[in-house]
């Protein structure tokens, strides 16, 4: 089980969290909401949480995934894309069957 | 896919519910938007990458309006049409313009409307619709970037902005559909830029110096609230006049006089030396090469000391105008815990080295000072809109709703109105209403309305123990706070006793804009029932308090003093009062009852003073009542 995080977007990673002064990493994970299933998560970690996290190294970016999420997640990419003005990271996960139009839930 | 931004632990919002809200720095000159994401505030940009928009809307026929850098390259050739530094007309009217006319190269429209309309190719605009203009353009940039639409934003606005001129901004933003979560002070902005709200308690300067105006705020902090002090500076005073000295530093030098030197030349100047001004923030010394005409080309040296020397003069007019707004804001130098540096012209090193100086501490200079406003709006709102988790307090700026007590008869008192900025304490006396009254229970209501029953009652609490007197002879003061975080206390205290009595309540607790709206909507639209409903009302408890007087004088010496014929005319008075009272629905009705009674009653009210009269004065000489001579 494996996830992997594009150069662009560690380095995003990175400056955020030095920007934020605090922080080991990145969490990644799904929760079930949206309208079409479950919905991706993003947030900064603060403490790990033992003997539910499995963390990832990638690109000196620390990943931590709760086991729960790792199995819809498995072999996610994440990478940092720009469109127009707006810009943020991505998820290509090759676990998604369909997801809804604005790309925001997913389903398996 | 949606592009995500990293939340905080435990923050991350349901798809589709996320809440994009950005602050808006609506400048004179040029206008900025910021937001917070992933963590960071930070401006936004157009397309090709620039922060500023300059605020410049130019009109067409048959066009929509332009704003921005395109705009302002006509400012020059289409003065007429290109409207710049619009933030001076706002919530200004046709009568205020007499003492701004000759700034203004527009032609204003003649209309019998207050606010001044500007004629254009493009048709009749008010300052009102130029704003809204720009604002569009940043809410499109913002709502591009952010990828969809916005829950709101705060607007910055000078400190000494009056209220049509807040007003103003307001319907600007309204025209431009942005919801507008909070109306911030530019200077309170720059401070929560630096985080000083959540810092220590105290007195704050900001110092304000833009490319033409400058403008000093002296704030003080407390509990999370920055209150206005004093204001102060000079509206024609900026860096461009840093930029005018240097050029005139020149002119001898290359044998140019003012009185006669081309436009051309003159701008050529003006361009070098804001390029020699800015590059001596990072260089000792800056070699200046300028080429007047094809075969004349001037070079010369601007070292730092030389442009003190040239600058310092203008300096000390900011730092007078410092020492004038601290002497109004009853402020000492030592008081000032922290100086926040806003606007471009304060990255002149020698201009935070004089202000350092002046008020004797390290200035806060590592924002942009071009930005600093509009990252402390961000920051500003993306608290409102409920995405700061160490937020969670939002801070009440002005009291939503009237807050007000219950009186007699259902009716609502209202003792702070609606829109009476917080911190504030109110205090109204009121008295009893029935002899040997000993208690009084209080009701504390929010609402627009006149009765009770169509406000929101708060809070119930009792006044106990105070001592019997005839009614309206006890002093009962009710005192209503609002503290910085919108908790109200009340406070009920008798006054000739000291009897007391207190409640707290949070006002806003459970109500969301739209039941504020609701409520503010009703009592416009039953503002006439309420009237007629008060009246009546009030004529109910003016009659229960005649009825009860009366019978309480005619259980005591009616039979003594009144003749049988006399009696009865009374008390049919009386019960035709009483009739009234019970079923009419007209305030007139029960009014001329009332009348009819103290017609009735009058000899009768007359032989009782005089009855009265009698006995206090038995037994005493008439020396006594001739008015005593002050005594120390």
């Amino acid at each position: 089980m494996a996830l992997t995080i594009t150069q662009p977007a560690a380095e995003r990673v990175k400056a955020f969290l030095d920007n934020r002064g605090k922080g080991v990493g990145v969490r990644l994970g799904v929760k079930t909401s949206g309208c079409s299933g479950m919905a991706y998560v993003i947030e900064f970690v603060d403490e790990v949480n033992e003997g539910e996290d499995v963390l990832f190294e990638d690109n000196d970016v620390t990943i931590v995934v709760d086991k729960k999420s790792l199995v819809y997640l498995d072999g996610t990419i994440i990478d940092y894309a720009k469109e127009g003005l707006n810009e943020g990271f991505k998820f290509t996960n090759p676990n998604e069957s369909d997801r809804c139009g604005c790309g925001e839930s997913f389903i398996i | 896919m949606a592009l995500l931004q990293i939340a905080e632990p435990g923050q991350s919002s349901v798809p589709h519910q996320r809440r994009f809200a950005v602050g808006i720095d609506l400048g004179t000159t040029n206008s900025l938007v910021a937001t917070v994401r992933s963590g960071v505030t930070e401006t936004l940009a157009d397309d090709d990458g620039n922060h500023l928009l300059p605020s410049v809307v130019r009109y067409q026929p048959d066009q929509t309006p332009v704003v921005g850098t395109l705009a302002k390259s006509h400012a020059v050739t289409d003065p007429f049409n290109t409207i710049v530094s619009v933030k001076r007309l706002m919530g200004r009217g046709v009568a205020d313009l007499k003492s701004l006319g000759e700034q203004l190269p527009y032609k204003f429209a003649d209309t019998d409307s207050t606010v001044p309309r500007i004629t254009t190719a493009g048709g009749d605009v008010s300052a009102i619709e130029v704003s809204a203009e720009i604002l569009k353009s940043l809410k499109d940039r913002s709502e591009r970037t952010l990828g969809d639409e916005l829950v709101g934003a705060v607007i910055t606005v000078p400190a000494y902005f009056d209220d049509a001129q807040r007003q103003a901004t307001k319907d600007a933003a309204r025209l431009a559909n942005l919801n507008v979560l909070r109306l911030l002070n530019e200077p309170t902005a720059a401070a929560v830029a630096y985080g000083l709200d959540s810092g220590q308690e105290g007195v704050v300067a900001v110092y304000d110096l833009g490319g033409g105006t400058f403008d000093i705020s002296i704030l003080r902090l407390t509990q999370g609230v920055f209150e206005v002090l004093a204001t102060g500076g000079d509206s024609a005073l900026g860096g461009d006049d840093f930029d005018h000295a240097i050029a005139e530093w020149i002119m001898p030098q290359v044998g140019l006089d003012e009185s006669t030197i081309d436009p051309s030349i003159a701008r050529l100047l003006l361009r070098e030396a804001c390029k020699a001004k800015e590059a001596l923030s990072e260089n000792d010394q800056v070699e200046l090469d300028i080429e007047l005409s094809e075969n004349q080309r001037w070079f010369g040296l601007l070292t730092r000391d030389q442009f003190n020397q040239l600058v310092d003069p203008l300096i000390k007019k900011t730092l007078m105008a410092c020492r004038r707004a601290m002497r109004d804001a009853g402020i000492e130098k030592n008081e000032i815990i922290d100086v926040v540096m806003v606007g471009g012209s304060t990255r002149a090193l020698r201009v935070r080295e004089q202000v350092g100086d002046f008020f004797q501490q390290e200035v806060l200079v590592s924002i942009d000072p071009d930005r600093v406003v509009a990252i402390g709006a961000a920051i500003q709102a993306n608290a409102l809109a409920g995405n700061d988790p160490d937020g969670g307090m939002l801070l009440l700026d002005v009291i939503p709703l009237s807050l007000g007590i219950e009186t007699m008869g259902g009716l609502t008192e209202k003792i702070i109105h609606r829109n009476t900025p917080i911190p504030v304490s109110r205090a109204q006396d009121f008295t009893t209403y029935k002899d040997g009254q000993t208690a009084m229970a209080i009701q504390v209501v929010q609402g627009e309305r006149e009765l009770v029953s169509d406000c929101r009652s708060l809070a119930k609490f009792e006044l106990r123990g105070f001592p019997p007197q005839v009614a309206g002879a006890a002093r009962i003061r009710v005192s209503f706070q609002v503290d910085a975080d919108g908790l109200l206390s009340v406070t009920a205290k008798e006054e000739t006793s000291g009897v007391e009595a207190h409640v707290e309540v949070k006002p806003s607790y459970g109500l969301n804009d739209s039941e504020i709206e609701t409520m503010l909507r009703e009592s416009m639209d039953y503002a006439s029932d309420d009237m007629k409903a008060r009246s009546l009302r009030e004529q109910q408890v003016e009659a229960d308090r005649v009825i009860e007087a009366l019978d309480a004088a005619m259980a005591e010496d009616g039979e003594d003093m009144l003749e049988a014929d006399e009696r009865d005319t009374i008390l049919s008075a009386s019960e035709l009062l009483i009739q009234m009272r019970q079923t009419s629905e007209t305030a007139q009705e029960i009014k001329l009852a009332i009348e009819d009674i103290e017609r009735a009653s009058a000899g009768y009210v007359a032989k009782r003073m005089n009855a009265s009269v009698q006995k206090s004065m038995a037994g005493h000489k008439v020396e006594e009542f001739t008015v005593e001579e002050e005594k120390p």
